[in-house]
């Protein structure tokens, strides 16, 4: 199947990706803003660090473990093919390395293994209007921001009316930049990269900007683009846009392809992998659990107030109890704290046991120590949520964190006694939060009552 | 419709090692950018101060009018019998286009950071357009010494259509020497605090001492001093520019001679520091 594969390439082959691989730096290297001095001040530390690690080398081989701490793989061994005039998505959660996937076929950073064949002209969009620059017209941004994506001034002169049209920026062509508001600028950038003329288009979450019309519009002006032809690589968090857009979706977990297939079968995959609620975790061994001498966690759960039961499925007019554990082994000023994020990980807010005074200037003492957030009912919206738990050495010192701790879901009540009220058969516009508010009716200045 | 496959451009994106070629075929291809880059920076380098393009010919002014007081009067440094404004403007209009594209090519990379992180282009061009934007400036300086010249009553020498030939070796220089810095600076920071200085004591070597002002009895050790190409270019310009009004009618040829090949030494090696690291710009920055 590969060799043939092989033969058909460069017939309607795109992109040929084989054993890309794409390695950072950790530590020393990845922080390299530093001065001359920090780096000669830091000499000992860092010859420490390098004669230690390649002691850990050494050790490893004997060992045979591959695993080098101070490097990372952002990226290993992909094998992709994508075919010419195909509309691929590819997902993945936040440090997937679905972003340095695209720095690498956009030539923006190298990779460290592997390598990638390319057929075609290749238009990157990895951020609406690169190269704007503030004091310039939206003419000449126009033309600047072209050609900085690859178009050729011809080219642009071509298009320029189509972008002008696109953006909605008719009247303030010849207005500096920095007058534009957001919205604007964010129309006009994306308008010149939607006419892009290349056969491979790589885009990066760009189509959730600007408001609801303009996304509408970039949508349809994607659709269009596929549709004539040009093979288009798609990164998005919205499941919505990579479902009217692709065929072919391509998970990727911790820089590797887990998934490749059908968009439905793979979208569906990586809600229930990745968000396959799970109201409960518990570390049986202190050992194993995240933390360090001070603290430890023991366990974090979601329960129904109700029951005293771990849930993962609530409704929205229900209350939850978000429960953390954690044994103290050294008395600290501490304190648990967790943030909750939504399906695109847009963090939803941030709290924790420092709210309530009980504990303030008061060292925690060994033991353990459980923490219960009750979070109110009608608050969240329906979806999906996922639940980072740290605990805090007051003020700054975080001794123990774990990342995706639980996930759970909430399902939208359609009951009058919710933030829904009597709305319950209409559409609900997408929001970030769902709210239920006590109200105070009037008519003619007399109270209503129900 | 996809067109014929065999017209389609082929790329191979593989990890790079060692030294890296030029690649002038993809800057030629992309020289539109090189042009709507430099159009960039000449336009933004004016559009917000106050005075506008005029700071191009206030510069030059005040500069010379410091130099005339300070050197010319205070110190009473030789001035080849010039008078005092004519030779230091001369000096100074080819000696401000080399600092500042110095100056502006060492920052560059760390000051396209947001670029450089978010699209591929030869990298290149972003030091190139600088000292492109530059010359915008080196032009309207020229223009003012050529006024200051008629009102001294000095004709300028024919040999001034040989100055574009400076430019371009001072150009060199700069990009050469801002090469290093900018890919330096790209890692450490301090290069933004040392170029200044650098910049300051190189102006000693090349501006304020004209060759002629060395000891006789240096004798053929003087040349030495062409070992810094500005100073070549700093006195070849004037001596092109106005040689038929100096007292020393020899034009600079020896120190020319020297400066040149340490010019093509210091561009050559900026340019291949400067390919060699340019692929972790992005991973850094």
């Amino acid at each position: 199947m590969d060799s043939q594969k092989r033969s058909n390439m460069g017939n309607d082959i795109a992109i040929h990706i084989e054993g890309l691989g794409k390695q950072y730096q950790l530590g020393e290297g990845l922080d390299l803003s530093r001065t001359f001095r920090e780096t000669v001040m830091d000499l000992p530390r860092i010859l420490g660090n390098t004669l230690r690690s390649s002691a850990k080398k050494v050790q490893a081989k004997f060992k045979n473990d591959r695993s080098d701490t101070s490097h990372f793989w952002a990226l290993r061994d992909i094998n992709l093919d994508i075919k010419r005039g195909e509309v691929t998505g590819v997902i993945g959660r936040n440090g997937a390395g679905k972003s340095t996937l695209f720095k690498v076929l956009s030539r923006i950073t190298t990779p460290s293994a592997g390598f990638v064949d390319i057929y075609g002209r290749v238009g990157a969009l990895l951020e609406v209007g690169t190269g704007f620059h503030q004091e310039l017209t939206g003419r000449e941004n126009i033309y600047l921001n072209g050609v900085i994506l690859g178009m050729r001034k011809a080219e642009i002169d071509e298009q320029f009316d189509k972008i002008v049209a696109f953006s909605e920026t008719e009247k303030f062509l010849d207005t500096p930049v920095k007058r534009y508001s957001s919205g604007m600028r964010v129309r006009l950038g994306f308008a010149v990269a939607a006419h892009l003329a290349v056969d491979i288009l790589i885009v990066d979450e760009v189509l959730s900007v600007g408001d609801a019309s303009f996304r509408e519009k970039s949508m349809s002006r994607m659709e269009s683009v596929s549709n004539e032809g040009k093979t288009v690589l798609f990164v998005s968090h919205n499941m919505s846009a990579i479902r009217s857009l692709c065929k072919r979706v391509i998970l990727l977990d911790k820089g590797q392809v887990v998934l490749d297939g059908p968009t439905e079968e793979v979208i569906s995959t990586y809600l229930d992998k990745h968000f396959a609620s799970h109201g409960e975790q518990v570390w049986p061994t202190l050992e194993e659990a995240p933390g360090d001498d001070f603290v430890r966690l023991r366990s974090v759960r979601l329960l129904d107030p109700a029951t005293r039961q771990t849930e993962v499925d609530f409704s929205c007019n229900q209350p939850l109890d978000l429960e953390i554990e954690y044994e103290v082994l050294k008395p600290d000023l501490l304190t648990s704290q967790f943030q909750i994020r939504d399906l695109s990980g847009n963090v939803l807010f941030f709290a924790g046991e420092f709210q309530d005074l009980a504990w303030k200037d008061r060292e925690h003492p060994v033991g353990t120590h459980r923490a219960v957030c009750h979070l109110p009912a009608n608050f969240f919206t329906d979806g999906s949520y996922t639940i980072d738990v740290n605990i805090l050495s007051v003020p700054h010192l975080i001794r123990a964190t774990q990342l995706d701790a639980l996930s759970f879901r909430v399902n939208d009540d359609y009951s009058l006694t919710g933030a829904r009220g009597y709305r319950t058969d209409s559409n609900w516009p997408t929001v970030a939060i769902r709210p239920k508010f006590e109200y105070s009716l009037y008519h003619n200045g007399t109270p209503v009552n129900r | 419709m996809p067109s014929a496959p065999t017209a389609l451009p082929f790329l191979r994106i593989q990890p790079q090692k060692g030294w890296i070629k030029l690649n002038l075929a993809e800057m030629w291809q992309n020289r539109e950018l090189l042009y709507f880059l430099s159009l960039r920076d000449i336009t933004v380098k004016y559009k917000q101060t106050l005075l506008g393009i005029s700071w191009a010919i206030f510069n030059p002014i005040l500069n010379t009018f410091i130099f005339t007081i300070i050197f010319g009067k205070v110190s009473k440094l030789p001035s080849d019998g010039l008078p005092y404004p004519v030779f230091y403007m001369a000096g100074l209009i080819v000696w401000k286009y080399f600092a500042d594209s110095l100056t502006g090519v060492s920052n560059s990379m760390v000051g396209a950071s947001h670029l450089l992180t978010k699209i591929y282009f030869p990298r290149l061009f972003i030091p190139l357009s600088i000292c492109i934007a530059y010359l915008i400036d080196l032009l309207i300086a020229f223009l003012l010494i050529l006024i200051l010249m008629t009102w001294y009553h000095l004709v300028p020498a024919v040999t001034i259509l040989l100055l574009p030939v400076l430019v371009l070796i001072a150009m060199g220089t700069a990009l050469g020497v801002g090469l290093f810095f900018a890919a330096l600076n790209v890692r450490f920071r301090d290069v933004k605090m040392l170029v200044p200085f650098l910049v300051q004591i190189w102006m000693y070597g090349s501006v304020i001492f004209p060759f002629s002002r060395l000891p006789e009895r240096w004798g053929e050790w003087r040349y030495l001093w062409g070992l810094n190409p500005m100073a070549g270019i700093v006195e070849g310009f004037r001596w092109c520019l106005l040689h038929n009004s100096m007292l020393s009618k020899e034009p600079p040829l020896i120190l020319l001679a020297i400066g040149i090949p340490v010019m093509g030494l210091f561009l050559l090696g900026g340019l291949f520091y400067f390919r060699r690291v340019e692929n972790q710009f992005a991973d850094i920055v």
